[in-house]
């Protein structure tokens, strides 16, 4: 089969085939903007791209966020710049396609910095190398200690020009450091970008906290704080380090989680030894009980138009994952395979359920419909736990843990093939990413 | 894999015991006749010679109605069945003699923790632990405990006692731990 394909077209492509993890595109030498598309099984090429340092301040440091970025999407193989021919591109001229073609550039990014009155300005150019076409051009300011996020900046253009999806990179990820020897851990709230840079902490480690969640607004978390004598659900403004508690309930608070539009809470509350879903208005405080079972129910999350909320309940004698109307309405089971399923947390895009799944001694993350159909498990290992979705629903983040170790965050796309440690060397556990940033 | 670690594990437990051997053959050797020299930082008037007084046989025991003497006496944890929260049957006699020491000390105030391995994922483990918090809770109140002297918690799978991967430790780490928050000697 052969057809002339842009490069958005082939990028689709392959997202498309990476979705339905069924074929593969095998992509051969293209001359000019004909490209042999063979469907190859068990073959997935990512796309051979180039970018050169920018021209000015940190230049090289912007083209390296950005070549790292779009590697560990991959969807995009960054060609090592030993091997580029043409030097010292700018943005103002046309770059020699040629120079680009020779070493297989299907993309060429690059970039010229300049400093105007104490302000980053950065030009940067997407090319389409054997089309001989300019994709992107787009310029972005910012101050110079934000480098980083223009970097990130660029890769989502870049990524979304060429798959026609949303990128991610302009993201944060909150997540649970953890320090000091097994049984003794210290567990603080920290932050970093999605590459693992400016990691900071957020909570002093004087309490156990778990499950932090971004609210749609992407200032305001909500966590869980345990502590002997008493333990609660707070909210903290990462903007102004306010913390405020959800309230004080009869029994233990957890599992919190923000509704979609950030006006709402649903976490469980535990009396007596029986946890059931309850949902807060933030706005007056005022909560209402969505489940009222023997069971345990818990792990609440909402779908992405805010109707719905799938959840974790063990009301069929062990622990499945169970959906209902956002007002308690109409619970129904939807996972039905050979094991423990726990963690349901729907995708941005709402074509996805991920889950945490016990089976055969090991754990995995898996995604499902929200109709129960299509379940696949992208991973495998003796405690891989609790998914986080990217705001474009095409990769997630969990924790990882060997026996006897700490916790790692990793990553993997929606497809299960491209999983890998996250670039940030500390133990971590539950993270939860962010929407993209403003 | 797990039979390698249950190697290790029972040579670790042998040189345990080794050491152990080793400290109670040390203890059993004679003690020394004389008096050892007094420190370089006594004062130099001498002191009357210390004569041995009469040994008593005393019990050296925990003080009755302390922690201690709860923890040492009577018993702290009891321990549950995979993702099961019920007591079993192997818990009652602990259990009961919990009760026991509970109604004997009237004014002692307990903090029951629920527990689980890490063999389960967060948010399930609070709640599962929070089960067995509670199941401990219920069955000392039916032995005839107070409710009021009795709060509950559950720390999930956050405070492993034992911090090993197997059968073993896990089986540890499912447990409810009675702690003591008040009213103890």
């Amino acid at each position: 089969m052969t057809r002339a394909v842009s490069l958005r077209e082939r990028l689709f492509a392959l997202l498309f085939t990476l979705l339905c993890a069924v074929t593969a595109l095998a992509i051969a030498l293209p001359a000019r903007a004909d490209i042999q598309v063979n469907v190859n099984r068990g073959d997935v090429q990512p796309l051979p791209i180039a970018v050169p340092a920018f021209g000015g301040q940190q230049g090289a440091d912007i083209a390296q966020v950005i070549s790292a970025n779009l590697q560990r999407s991959g969807l995009f193989r960054p060609l090592d710049p030993a091997s580029f021919i043409e030097k010292d591109l700018t943005a103002a001229v046309q770059p020699r396609f040629a120079d680009w073609k020779i070493i297989n550039a299907q993309a060429l990014v690059n970039g010229t910095i300049t400093v105007e009155g104490g302000r980053l300005k950065v030009d940067f150019r997407l090319w389409d190398v054997f089309a001989e076409q300019q994709l992107l051009g787009l310029q972005f300011t910012s101050s110079p200690e934000n480098w980083r996020r223009v970097a990130h900046k660029i890769s989502d253009a870049v990524y979304e020009r060429l798959t026609g999806e949303k990128g991610y990179f302009d993201t944060r990820v909150v997540f649970v450091a953890e320090s000091g020897a097994r049984g003794k851990v210290i567990k603080r709230l920290a932050i970093m970008d999605q590459d693992g840079a400016n990691p900071s902490y957020l909570t002093p480690g004087d309490s156990i906290v778990m499950t932090p969640r971004f609210s749609s607004n992407s200032q305001e978390i909500t966590y869980m704080s345990l502590r002997p004598d008493s333990s609660a659900i707070y909210l903290f403004n990462l903007e102004s380090g306010r913390r405020e508690s959800l309230g004080t309930f009869p029994g233990q608070v957890f599992a919190p989680r923000f509704s979609p539009d950030g006006g709402k809470v649903a976490f469980s509350v535990e009396k007596g030894g029986n946890s059931d879903i309850f949902v807060m208005n933030l706005s007056n405080h005022a909560s209402s009980r969505l489940t009222s079972d023997p069971a345990i129910d818990t792990s609440p999350s909402f779908s992405p138009d805010g109707a719905q909320i799938t959840f974790n309940s063990d009301r069929s004698g062990s622990p499945q994952i169970y959906v209902m109307s956002a007002d308690g309405a109409n619970p129904r089971r939807i996972s039905f395979g050979t094991g423990r399923y726990t963690t349901p947390v729907w995708s941005p895009t709402g074509e996805f359920i991920a889950f945490t799944k016990q089976t055969g001694g090991e754990f995995h993350i898996g995604v499902m419909r929200p109709d129960g159909t299509d379940e696949r498990l992208l991973t495998t290992s003796y405690l891989d736990e609790g998914p986080t979705w990217a705001p474009n629903g095409r990769v997630l983040m969990f924790s990882r843990e060997t026996p006897g170790g700490p916790p790692k965050l990793w990553s993997v796309d929606v497809t299960g093939r491209i999983l890998q440690p996250m670039p940030y060397p500390g133990a971590g556990s539950d993270p939860a990413w962010s929407p993209l940033l403003n | 894999m797990v039979r390698i670690s249950s190697v290790v594990l029972r040579l670790a437990v042998i040189g345990v015991a080794a050491v152990s051997l080793a400290a109670c053959a040390h203890k059993a050797k004679p003690l020394p006749t004389t008096a050892p020299p007094p420190a370089a930082s006594q004062p130099s008037t001498p002191m009357p010679p210390s004569t041995p007084g009469p040994v008593t046989n005393q019990p050296t025991g925990p003080l009755p109605g302390s922690a201690q003497d709860f923890v040492v006496n009577v018993g702290d944890r009891v321990y549950f069945d995979t993702d099961a929260h019920d007591v079993r049957d192997d818990a009652k006699p602990l259990l009961d003699a919990q009760s026991a020491w509970l109604r004997r000390y009237p004014s002692v105030t307990v903090r029951i923790e629920g527990n689980c391995d890490e063999r389960g994922t967060r948010e399930y483990n609070l709640a599962l632990g929070a089960r067995r918090a509670n199941s401990v809770r219920d069955y000392l109140v039916s032995h005839g405990v107070t409710a009021e002297r009795i709060q509950t918690i559950s720390f999930g799978k956050e405070q492993p006692i034992d911090t090993g991967s197997g059968e073993d430790a896990w089986q540890k780490n499912r447990n409810a731990h009675t702690a003591i928050v008040g009213g103890a000697r």
